[in-house]
């Protein structure tokens, strides 16, 4: 079971946790004058790395918070994890 | 094999306390510290089984968890269906029987030994006490580290620094991301499934030694040598008299040398790298001559009733490779060791990573003519002759031969057999040693009985958390039979004397519908929106405009995934300006909040809104039917009901008999309606009040077929994410005047506007007693054509209904609604029933029963 370092509670167990897929998609601004295969590839085109991934987590069981990671999909391990409204670390 | 107790060795018995035990019937005895095979070897015990497909005699061939050939079942103190004689502890009144192969469950649940989880975090898990772990965990344990250390055996052989928390009996199942280990503790009154997090895992598993194949190797008295040793020198056993010693290596040196102090005679050594081998072995139920074999093809047999045989040794790595590691082939050992790979908090020590294991030569199997008695998996009953068969058919990977001939799939997980599997395979595809390795073992390490799994997370209360209303007691106390939805116990229906469902279920529809009923509809989720943009976020949210909703006001909206399809549904009831209360599908609250909390946060995050989970804070008497006006009427209640005062779809707060409450205009089936929302505390109150004034109690079995004549879906029943709202008829639910919403761009791609889509109808079968199987199939002939055969929709609810006298069904059908007045069959079991297709409300089309 992974370690998760929630940026308000600190680490915890995964069990704590949900996983919300890849980070930093923005829901359009304005949908409609997407076309459908615009739409189409916000909607289901997701990147799958073999390795760093930046990832969005929800932080059920705890302060149900969402949050960012960067985490290595060939280790499983978490590289950071940082809050929406901070930039992804270098 | 003629096994008996001897004056030597017996470390670890306590010759002073006998143990009396029963193996297949007979009494016998043993000693405190034996474990069942040393006992059964100390008693002369040859065969312990037979072997699953070919039925050979089988006795013991290891000391440990590797064992692959001697299996019993327990039935004192506790029932265990399968479990190597190896790995059982003698206890007083312990009682087994041989079990070949596969372990058989009764019929009737046994009790199974009590098991608690535990939790334990630790800087440093030591997993066995082979060699090496020593010096790193000394250094922890003076900076203050908590160690801790899990033995599989009953004892520990080293002594153990001060400082070290140890378990003995413990076995480490798996090892998971970032040093967290499962250890099944196993007690004699109880077991202990250990959650462990350490900083770092110590893997001191030490190493397991192989067999070498030959003619007749499962015959009972063919041993591994440091078996023969352990059984002498821990248990005072001596496995056998005369004893041939087959050998790649010096480790039988020392086995030869244990033998004789203990009084054995040893007729002959065949040592593989002086050219002689073990060819074969004769004999009734154990070994009696072993056939020998030399350097230049001499033949030689020998009278002897024990063969010690080593191949050489395996590291134990079996856990290391599960969590990611790798394994290299070393020439001088002849096996496989961990490499460099793995996690960085896990360390492999001693003889797990191959350290200070005797080098031996490469020797897999005795050339013969005939390999079919080669035996490589004991328990699975496959020779050399089958592995070479498998490479034969054209297979290549070790682990296509595992699938082909199940080597390495029974108890031992291929302890024993998988790196002679994988040489054999080499060998025979003229590829070079270590040209590829042994399969790969998953968790857990040793058999687990689901009954640790689970702890006491099991029987009717602990297995999940139930939830139940605060008005559940008065369902009990009314004989309510209740049905799980989700984690809630719901009343299903209320039986009255001696009424079946079907009975019940009928009379509580027509007292709804021709006088009052009355259902706990508690479980509802509801969420309150608060915040200055909780109107915005709603539209947002629902497909339809929440944000002219006016304060007194409820409207019915659906949710929709961004993929268009049918999320949830549920009503939103104006508070006041600023707050909401949305009530979700009785499943689907926690998703709906989620979901909530997930685009507040993650997508509009200056929008200022509030989302709180109420569900359990507010209890709902749902009064239905024509006589519901004058029943809340008589609870008292300074709300005016009438329907002009209170119409259709809003609701008004005030008191009702005493309490106070929310009364709403809304119903799940067509008639009259009061829903009471009153605080937890009032429920029971409020609803012995109702059922006082001669409302009759209703429970899901009725709502559903109520919500069912009248058009109303279920989501999750009549929808399976795939659903669009027009599919079901509902396109009026959908504003696009509105501005965004979330799925409202999927409504427009190409596949939600095809006319094929399968749509909402219902089906009134021609036999209007004949009832349709849910999830029926619907096809356009009463014949069944040969497969393929088309399939037009599918059933997604089927009722009998007491106000029409028939049966119906809700379906989804391609192109439905244009199908009105058709003919379809719905196919189930080879059977069909015709049905008239159609509109979904089936009673009161016109609403013209909602107001009284």
């Amino acid at each position: 079971m992974l370690l998760v370092r929630c940026p308000w509670c600190g680490t915890r167990d995964e069990i704590e946790f949900r996983y919300g897929g890849q980070a930093g998609l923005t829901y359009p601004v304005d949908p409609e004058e997407l076309s459908d295969e615009e739409w189409a590839d916000y909607l289901f085109m997701r990147d799958n790395p073999k390795g760093p991934f930046r990832e969005r987590w929800f932080h059920t069981a705890g302060c149900r918070r969402w949050f960012n990671a960067i985490r290595d999909t060939a280790t499983h391990r978490f590289v950071a994890t940082y809050r929406l409204d901070e930039e992804p670390p270098t | 094999m003629t096994g008996r107790r001897v004056d030597v060795g017996g470390a670890w018995i306590d010759r002073s306390r006998p143990i009396g035990f029963t193996f297949e019937g007979r009494e016998l005895t043993g000693f405190e510290g034996d474990t069942l095979a040393s006992a059964l070897l100390a008693n002369g015990v040859d065969v312990v089984c037979r072997s699953p497909i070919l039925g050979r005699p089988r006795g013991i061939v290891s000391a440990g968890v590797e064992e692959s050939s001697a299996f019993v079942q327990l039935s004192e103190p506790w029932f265990e269906p399968i479990v190597a004689v190896t790995m059982v502890n003698l206890v007083d009144g312990l009682v087994a029987t041989g079990r070949p192969g596969v372990g058989v469950l009764p019929i009737d649940p046994l009790p199974t030994k009590p098991t608690v989880h535990r939790h334990a975090h630790v800087e440093f898990l030591v997993v066995g006490s082979g060699e090496g772990w020593h010096p790193t965990v000394g250094e922890a344990v003076q900076r203050g580290d908590r160690v801790l250390l899990v033995e599989r055996e009953p004892r520990f052989a080293a002594a153990s620094p001060d400082g070290v928390t140890v378990l003995t009996n413990a076995t480490a199942l798996g090892l998971y991301d970032d040093g967290y280990a499962v250890v099944d503790e196993r007690g004699p009154e109880r077991d202990t499934l250990w959650h462990v997090r350490a900083g770092r895992v110590i893997l001191a598993t030490g190493a397991h030694e192989r067999p070498i194949a030959f003619a007749d190797d499962d015959r009972p008295g063919v041993m591994l040598a440091g078996a023969v040793a352990r059984y002498i020198r821990d248990f005072g056993v001596l496995p056998g008299q005369r004893a041939v010693i087959f050998t790649t290596n010096d480790s039988t040196r020392e086995v030869a040398q244990t033998l004789t102090d203990a009084g054995a005679e040893i007729p002959f050594v065949a040592d593989v790298r002086l050219g002689w081998a073990v060819a074969g072995t004769e004999g009734e139920t154990h070994v009696e001559v072993v056939h020998l074999v030399g350097p230049q093809g001499e033949r030689r047999a020998v009278e002897a009733d024990l063969v010690a045989v080593s191949g050489g040794c395996n590291p134990a790595a079996q856990l290391f490779r599960a969590i990611g590691g790798g394994l290299r082939y070393d020439e001088p050992l002849a096996t496989y060791v961990p490499d460099e790979s793995g996690p960085d908090w896990l360390e492999v020590v001693g003889a797990a990573a191959g350290i200070g294991l005797p080098p031996c030569a490469a020797y897999w199997y005795t050339p013969a003519e005939d390999l079919s008695t080669h035996f490589v998996d004991l328990q699975r009953d496959q020779t050399v002759q089958d592995v070479l068969d498998a490479v034969g058919r054209g297979l290549r990977s070790v682990e296509h031969v595992k699938r082909a001939t199940y080597i390495g799939t029974a108890i031992d997980q291929g302890r024993t057999s998988g790196v002679l599997t994988a040489e054999i395979v080499n060998a025979a595809l003229g590829w070079e040693l270590g040209a590829q390795g042994p399969t790969n073992a998953r968790p857990p390490y040793v058999p687990v009985p689901f009954s640790v799994l689970a702890g006491m997370d099991r029987g009717p209360t602990l297995l999940d958390p139930k939830r139940t209303t605060p008005i559940h007691a008065a369902h009990v106390e009314r004989g309510a039979v209740f049905e799980n939805v989700g984690q809630w116990l719901r009343p299903r229906y209320f039986p009255e004397f001696e009424e079946d469902m079907e009975s019940a279920v009928a009379r509580e529809c027509l007292a709804l519908r021709t006088a009052a009923g009355v259902l706990d509809a508690s479980t509802l989720g509801k969420i309150e929106v608060v915040g200055p943009d909780a109107a915005v976020f709603l539209d947002r949210m629902y497909t339809n405009r929440m944000s002219n909703l006016a304060v007194g006001s409820i409207r019915y909206g659906f949710m929709l995934g961004l993929d268009g399809m049918v999320f949830d549904d549920g009503v939103a009831m104006r508070l006041a300006d600023d707050r909401y209360l949305v009530t979700t599908t009785t499943g689907g609250a926690a998703a709906v909040l989620d979901r909530f909390e997930e685009w507040l946060q993650t997508e509009w995050p200056e929008l200022r809104v509030f989302c709180t989970s109420v569900t359990e804070q507010w209890a709902v008497v749902a009064v239905g039917g024509p006589g519901a006006r004058d029943i809340v009427a008589s609870l008292g209640t300074d709300v005016d009901l009438a329907a002009e005062a209170l119409p259709w779809m809003t609701w008004r707060a005030g008191t009702v008999a005493g309490v106070p409450c929310r009364v709403c205009r809304v119903s799940f089936h067509g008639e009259l309606s009061y829903e009471l929302h009153v605080s937890s505390w009032h429920g029971r109150h409020v609803w012995d009040a109702v059922v006082a004034a001669g409302a009759v109690p209703y429970g899901t079995e009725a709502m559903h077929v109520l919500r069912a004549e009248k058009g109303y879906v279920i989501v999750g029943q009549e929808t399976d994410g795939t659903v669009t709202p027009d599919d079901l008829g509902m396109g009026w639910i959908v504003n696009p005047a509105k501005g965004d919403f979330v799925g409202k761009r999927s409504l427009v791609r190409t596949d939600p506007l095809r006319m094929d889509r399968k749509q909402l109808v219902a089906l009134l079968p021609h036999d209007p007693a004949a009832l349709v199987v849910e999830g029926a199939q619907l096809v356009g002939s009463a014949d069944l054509p040969k497969p393929p055969v088309p399939m037009l929709g599918h059933v997604t609810s089927s009722y009998r209904s007491t106000i029409l006298g028939r049966t119906f069904a809700l379906a989804m059908l391609k192109d439905g609604r244009a199908m009105h007045g058709g003919t379809v069959w719905a196919a189930s079991n080879g059977a069909t029933i015709a049905c008239e297709v159609a509109s979904a409300v089936v009673y009161d089309a016109e609403d013209r029963r909602r107001d009284g």
